[in-house]
């Protein structure tokens, strides 16, 4: 049987939902036990929130004041200390385990299986390549440690269960590297919902023409309560920051309903949405590839029907 | 100050990709094969770091067959002082790419190590984070900006939440993201120099690296299809639509 250590990402006292997505993933991989490690300087608050998860057999908890800021470079010897106990090691394929995973399987001398869209068994997996247009099975060796990070859009968050996994302070022994240094997070404002686990979400494209017409998009993600999005050309435009890109190269999402006005539906921004409940496109180019995968197409200028639309709500 | 650029060749990001029919790979036979978009911002921040004054020589690195000299001669043709091309026929696995360049980095001693935050191929996003793990050294992945103080690189990187700015000492690894810059176009002139520009060849079996080639892809398979749905005509009917959903 597996057992599974997972990474928890976190940030201001607030376990990511990244975690309990992993921790779905982990639970589908036949496992004997599944713990959660918080790397934190004050570890407690997202520790209790880990706790609750249904499937958790312990958290452990590594406080450090190293540990403030999720440095890749600090905290992979600790996971390597602590990897020793467990047959695989998981962290979500955000941009957190992404920078992280690699660096601890390199120091384990293992591979990686990058972005697990599907668990076939404790060492079968499917993951994208090429952009997601093709899907591959991989099969990892079991004589070996098996590092993987989790693809968030392909799997549901894990729930809260009946009981509380106990949570123990784990000691690490490990040098710790102070060639990297935490500078500053520039984030944008926080006022909506978070892009990656919006059960809605609204996404604008080059159509906009500036940043100014994205209020457009922000007036209707207010009135449906949905998370914020953008295409990758409205990102490189200037009109919106890089954190609003959906698509291959920025965020994957499989919102309940996905609105994309004004974007034409570039394969890179396509392999983002793919995952989405309902796709809605509104493009006034009724040839746009968007409307290819779109559930509901609606062919118009995007300045009246945008209004007209939040008008009805 | 030396920087050693990962220079990955792929399907051109224009093709479109088909599996074959019988699910053992992806149609490759007379596609389009060209840099690693990510791998070209890669050689154009560290040609711009060499104008700037930072670096003094560029060299190219690729790992892949015989015939990808003329893949590194349009690194060279872009700016590079040189390139190594350490040759093998099939392709590697991203721990084993990262103990070959490891090898490079060891012999090349660069101050800095840049390449492309994934390739578009395998999408994998390991290969730096593994050298920088194997080397002992900094990482700043998914960078959108890079500016060298002395000894010490202020990476500004494209993480969830925003831009998260690190101070790594040198030498390191970067990863480029795509805003980092815009690579230049190449210019005839470039492609006739290039000719000249050294390049070493080193097979892959010399480097006496352990393969981490530890993963077995069993079956390629086209992605699951979205049907096409249906065409509203106006505002009122799309609403009406998504409510009889139970989507408002």
């Amino acid at each position: 049987m597996s057992k599974i250590l997972i990474i928890a990402e976190h940030a201001s006292g607030q376990l990511n939902p990244s975690t309990a997505k992993c921790l779905t993933a982990a639970k589908q991989m036949g496992a004997s036990a599944i713990d959660i490690a918080v790397f934190a300087a004050e570890p407690a608050a997202v520790a209790a929130q880990a706790a609750t998860l249904d499937g958790v057999s312990r958290v452990l908890t590594i406080a450090n004041a190293a540990n403030a800021n999720a440095l890749a470079a600090v905290l992979a010897p600790q996971v390597v200390a602590l990897a020793a106990n467990y047959t695989h090691v998981l962290g979500p394929s955000t941009t957190f385990g992404k920078d992280l995973l690699p660096r601890v399987a390199a120091l384990l001398g293992e591979a990686q299986v990058s972005d697990i869209m599907k668990v076939l068994g404790s060492h079968s997996f499917q993951r994208p390549i090429y952009a997601g247009n093709a899907i591959i099975t991989v099969e990892a060796p079991q004589q070996r440690k098996l590092v993987a990070t989790v693809r968030n859009a392909s799997f549901a968050a894990t729930g809260n269960g009946a009981a509380t996994a106990p949570i123990e302070a784990a000691s690490v022994t490990a040098e710790l590297p102070t060639h990297t240094r935490f500078v500053e997070l520039q984030a944008g404002a926080k006022d909506r919902p978070d892009l990656q686990t919006a059960s809605r979400v609204v996404s604008g494209g080059r159509a906009l023409g500036s940043s100014e017409n994205f209020n457009v998009i922000y007036a209707l993600a207010d009135k449906l309560g949905a998370g914020v999005g953008a295409s990758r050309a409205a990102v490189d435009a200037g009109y919106v920051p890089s954190d609003m890109q959906v698509g291959q190269t920025g965020k994957i999402i499989a919102p309940e309903l996905y609105v994309a006005i004004g974007i034409s539906g570039a394969i890179q921004h396509l392999t983002g949405i793919k995952d989405a409940g309902t796709i809605v496109a509104i493009n006034k180019d009724g040839e746009a590839p968007i409307f290819e995968v779109a559930d509901f197409g609606l062919v118009g200028d995007l300045f009246k029907v945008v209004p007209e639309i939040e008008a009805l709500l | 100050m030396k920087i050693l650029v990962a220079y990955k060749r792929v399907v051109d990001y224009n093709v479109r990709i088909q599996v074959k029919p019988d699910g053992s790979g992806v149609v490759t036979d007379g596609v389009k094969l060209s840099p690693n978009p990510f791998d070209d911002i890669a050689l154009e921040e560290a040609l711009r770091l060499r104008e700037k004054g930072v670096a003094t020589e560029v060299i190219v690195a690729t790992i892949a067959p015989a015939d990808a000299q003329a893949h590194l001669r349009n690194g060279l043709a872009m700016g590079a002082n040189r390139a190594i091309h350490v040759t093998t026929d099939r392709p590697l696995q991203p721990l084993t790419a990262a103990r070959a360049l490891l090898k490079l980095v060891e012999k090349e001693q660069p101050g800095l190590v840049i390449l492309g935050k994934q390739a578009i191929d395998d999408d994998c996003s390991q290969t730096g984070q593994m050298l920088a793990a194997l080397w002992g050294k900094a990482q700043a992945t998914s960078a959108s900006k890079v500016e060298v103080n002395g000894n010490t690189v202020r990476v500004t990187r494209e993480v969830d939440a925003g831009l998260e700015v690190l101070d790594v000492d040198l030498p390191a690894v970067i990863s480029t993201d795509l805003r980092l810059n815009e690579p230049r176009f190449i210019k005839l002139p470039d492609i006739m120099k290039a000719k000249s520009k050294p390049m070493e060849t080193i097979a892959l079996d010399a480097l006496g690296i352990e393969s981490g080639d530890h993963l077995k892809t069993t079956q390629f398979a086209p992605p699951a299809k979205r049907s096409k749905g249906v065409m509203v005509k106006d505002a009122a009917e799309l609403v009406a639509a998504l409510k009889s959903k139970g989507l408002l």
